[in-house]
């Protein structure tokens, strides 16, 4: 493979330490392969989402409900922290832990602004709209789909969070380089899913 | 103590086994509770709420907690030492992957104990699973232990993927690997892209029975049938995540006893190929009776019976090996020779119901039932029989007796043909499946009583097969490297059972049946790939356990989320999620404690290896 990171190598890491031990390369190919599994759990997520859409049991529409400045701010917060992640796996081939850290902490702030929001938005439908989980067969798909996607963003917050902590007591090596880079392999892969929500489920469902 | 902590692969093969034993033999007894209910007409043994707890429990425990763990048993008791491999690439995953199954079959076995065990089917069809229909809490059972047990699934899948990818041993490209080898990365293949959409399935119907969710209450706009499609596109490949392994296992078995390497190797690997992509193409055949329409139908009709095409190619190819070679008929290879008739007319009446006009009168008969039987008894066990006969003497060092061995074989496949044999003509003279008894004088009588008494034979098969594991576990471990003598794949070229290393040093392969190539070269074993050397090992942990434990809570508290109990306090803690946040607490602590302290493993010196 040719690389773009021609950077000396600091301190003895190699550079890709990420795939420097056999162990690193199974993660990162494992890893792969769950997301493979991943884009079958969110396909047959939109499957369902797009079977029942239209069924909203004489409660809120899409139409009705959705507010796109809102979901505008949330996919900028998500789309920047993607592009923070690939800065700090930019930071880590350079052999540069501090700035990692902190394009880690960036990253995990955006997804916390994501996640914020998204909580705003579903509170406000459930109070002021009356759209809950039972309201309607599309309500149910909703809540499920993107809920499933925010609780990837959760789980992703927490995650790259523990990592934050652990790079901290251990410093860069080839131990936590595999870890670090398949928490953002995680995170691009909620990025791409939610812009696939962002079309399907908002966008659709504003013109639709 | 040992084995909640082991992470060696083949430790947790022989956990595999027995788990999977255990369920077998549950389900194996609601089977028979089952013929003995449908022995005579206007039977009472059995009331009608019963039965149905019997079918669902039957289908659902023989398929995810019987057949799927000893397939996991054999494949983590041989791939990696068959792609020449000291352990499988993640073995923490490998140990997460057991218990979890384990805590998530527990948990659905759990149901009989407590107020009734789920009552849908296997296939938990709504709106009869909707809590409107199916009112105890059986179905919730269901819902979150076939969740959690699929989780191990997933995991062993994706950890055998990888392995088999990067941890062959020098000089085995793919088209050196053994078949049973080929078999299993396909398998992992398809549980990796078919269990995500029963996971969404489940997911999907627990938010309805517990949550009030409406994906399946038509009411308020959901679908039935959209449940059809998620659980067949999960479900159908399914089948194939059953079979591929016992063809897998055939392959194996046939030219080590026919003394001549597997005929038309390469198209055996393709048809493997082109059957798993076929597998996810024709779910709807399911749902032919639903409604889809004509055009839908015919497709589906079509796709399906192109599977014959592939299947007919492996068939032809065990004949062609056998053809010719210096056959010998033990156990293993009895197993062997008798899949390939009982599979063979279990794929032809696949093709009957693969014809969508014709289903019309077959769907929901008995025919149906005698079909699948006949693919997953005569096909999958007659192939796990054949496997575990075969690798016995390797995981376990002793040699299973071959005159037990003759007489499990000939009853279990004399008792399968009574039962299922005649369920053909029963399914066309219009029998119901899933109906608790049947009235007299409709030419059902003769037929279900030969039926029974099949069953009560293939019953008599199983002990036979048991007392040959107990009378022979008092032997010596003398198992020779090759007991077989014409083994042909390198599991043959290390010790009875082998060591926790697997390979004192990893061979070198020069070719397809890495072994059997040396042998005809004259050579007393494999060339060894590298030098003797310090072997690292992965560290015991009880961390997998514990995790499971964790689920395992956090799955009864959320099923039980909504319930009052007698107690006031019970009550307190399941409705505020206490429960469940618990059991999660236990899960991430366990994870924390893995992510915050690195597992160095330790290593086996060369001093020690030479010591031996």
């Amino acid at each position: 493979m040719t690389t773009t990171h021609a950077e000396p190598v600091h301190g003895g890491l190699p550079h890709e330490p990420e795939k420097a031990t056999a162990e690193g390369r199974n993660k990162v190919l494992a890893f792969w392969l769950f997301l493979g599994g991943e884009a079958v759990l969110f396909g047959t997520l939109f499957a369902t989402f797009l079977a029942l859409r239209n069924q909203t049991n004489e409660g809120p529409t899409a139409n009705e409900l959705f507010h796109l400045p809102l979901v505008a701010a949330a996919t900028f917060f998500l789309l920047v922290s993607s592009l923070t992640s690939v800065f700090a796996i930019q930071a880590m081939h350079r052999n540069r832990p501090a700035l990692l850290r902190n394009w880690l902490l960036v990253t995990v702030m955006l997804g916390l602004c994501f996640l914020g929001l998204e909580i705003y938005e579903f509170s406000e439908y459930v109070r002021h709209e009356k759209f809950g989980m039972t309201t309607s067969a599309f309500s149910s798909a909703f809540y499920t789909l993107v809920g499933f996607h925010g609780a990837h963003v959760a789980f992703g917050i927490l995650w790259i969070s523990l990592l934050i902590g652990q790079l901290a007591r251990k410093g860069l090596t080839v131990v936590t380089a595999p870890k670090i880079y398949v928490s953002a392999m995680y995170w691009h892969f909620i990025d791409v899913v939610w812009v696939f929500i962002f079309t399907v489920v908002y966008l659709l469902g504003k013109v639709g | 103590m040992d084995w909640i902590t082991t992470v060696d692969h083949k430790k947790i093969a022989i956990l595999y086994l027995w788990a999977g034993g255990l369920f077998f033999g549950i389900g194996g007894i609601e089977a028979l509770l089952i013929r003995w209910q449908l022995i005579k007409p206007m039977n009472d043994f059995l009331d009608a709420q019963t039965f149905n707890e019997l079918i669902t429990m039957h289908g659902t425990t023989m398929i995810f907690l019987g057949v799927m763990p000893v397939i996991f048993a054999l494949m983590n008791a041989v791939i990696p030492l068959q792609i020449g491999a000291r352990d499988v690439a993640f073995p923490f995953l490998n140990a997460l992957g057991f218990w979890t199954f384990l805590f998530g079959g527990l948990l659905l076995n759990l149901s009989w104990v407590m107020g009734g065990a789920p009552d849908a089917g296997w296939t938990s069809y709504t709106p009869l699973s909707t809590s409107a229909y199916s009112g105890t809490h059986g179905v919730d059972f269901y819902t979150i232990g076939l969740q959690i047990a699929g989780l191990g699934t997933l995991i062993g899948g994706i950890n055998f993927l990888a392995t088999i990818i990067t941890m062959r041993a020098p000089g085995m490209s793919y088209m050196r690997m053994p078949m049973f080898a080929w078999a299993t990365f396909i398998t992992s293949a398809i549980i990796l892209f078919a269990f995500p959409a029963i996971t969404v399935g489940l997911v999907l119907l627990t938010f309805d029975r517990i949550l009030g969710a409406n994906f399946f209450e038509p009411g308020a706009g959901g679908s039935p049938v959209l449940w059809q499609h998620i659980f067949w596109i999960f479900g159908h490949p399914e089948v194939y995540i059953l079979i591929l392994p016992a063809f897998g296992i055939i392959s194996e078995v046939i030219p080590t006893f026919a003394r001549k390497r597997l005929f038309g190797y390469s198209s055996m690997v393709f048809a493997t190929i082109l059957i798993a992509f076929l597998g996810f193409m024709v779910w709807a055949h399911h749902m032919f009776t639903t409604g889809l329409g004509p055009v839908a139908n015919a497709l589906f009709a079509v796709s399906t019976m192109l599977i014959a095409v592939p299947t007919g190619i492996k068939i032809f190819n065990w004949l062609f090996t056998m053809w010719g070679g210096s056959v010998r008929f033990t156990t293993p290879n009895l197993f062997a020779s008798g899949f390939i008739p009982t599979f063979t007319m279990g794929g032809v009446t696949g093709v009957m119901l693969a014809s969508a006009p014709a289903d019309f009168q077959f769907h929901d008969t008995y025919f149906v039932v005698a079909h699948f039987h006949y693919v997953i008894v005569g096909g999958l066990v007659m192939g796990l029989f054949a496997g575990l006969h075969y690798w016995w003497p390797k995981m376990f060092g002793r040699m299973l007796s071959e005159t037990l061995g003759k007489w499990t074989f000939w009853t279990f496949i004399t008792g399968f043909h009574l039962t299922f044999f005649v369920q053909h003509f029963l399914g066309l003279m219009g029998m119901q499946r899933r109906v608790f008894t049947y009235l007299p004088n409709q030419h059902f009588d003769t037929l279900n009583l030969v039926s029974t008494i099949g069953a009560g034979l293939m019953g008599v098969g199983t002990l036979i097969f048991l007392a040959n594991i107990v009378i022979t576990s008092r032997n010596p471990m003398d198992a020779d490297d090759d007991p077989w003598e014409d083994g042909r794949t390198l599991e043959w070229s290390i010790p009875s059972p082998p060591p926790e290393y697997n390979f004192k040093q990893t061979p070198l392969v020069r070719g397809l049946d890495a072994l059997w190539k040396e042998k005809t070269a004259g050579n007393k074993g494999m060339t060894p790939a590298e030098p003797v050397g310090s072997i690292h090992m992965p560290s015991a942990t009880p961390l997998p356990f514990i995790m499971s434990v964790g689920i395992f809570i956090a799955g009864f508290g959320f099923m039980f989320s909504r319930d009052n109990f007698s107690s006031g306090f019970v009550s307190f803690l399941f409705n505020n999620y206490i429960v469940t946040g618990l059991g999660l607490l236990i899960t991430f602590g366990a994870m924390l404690m893995r992510s915050l302290y690195d597992d160095h493993g330790w290593h086996i010196e060369p001093e020690e290896l030479e010591g031996r």
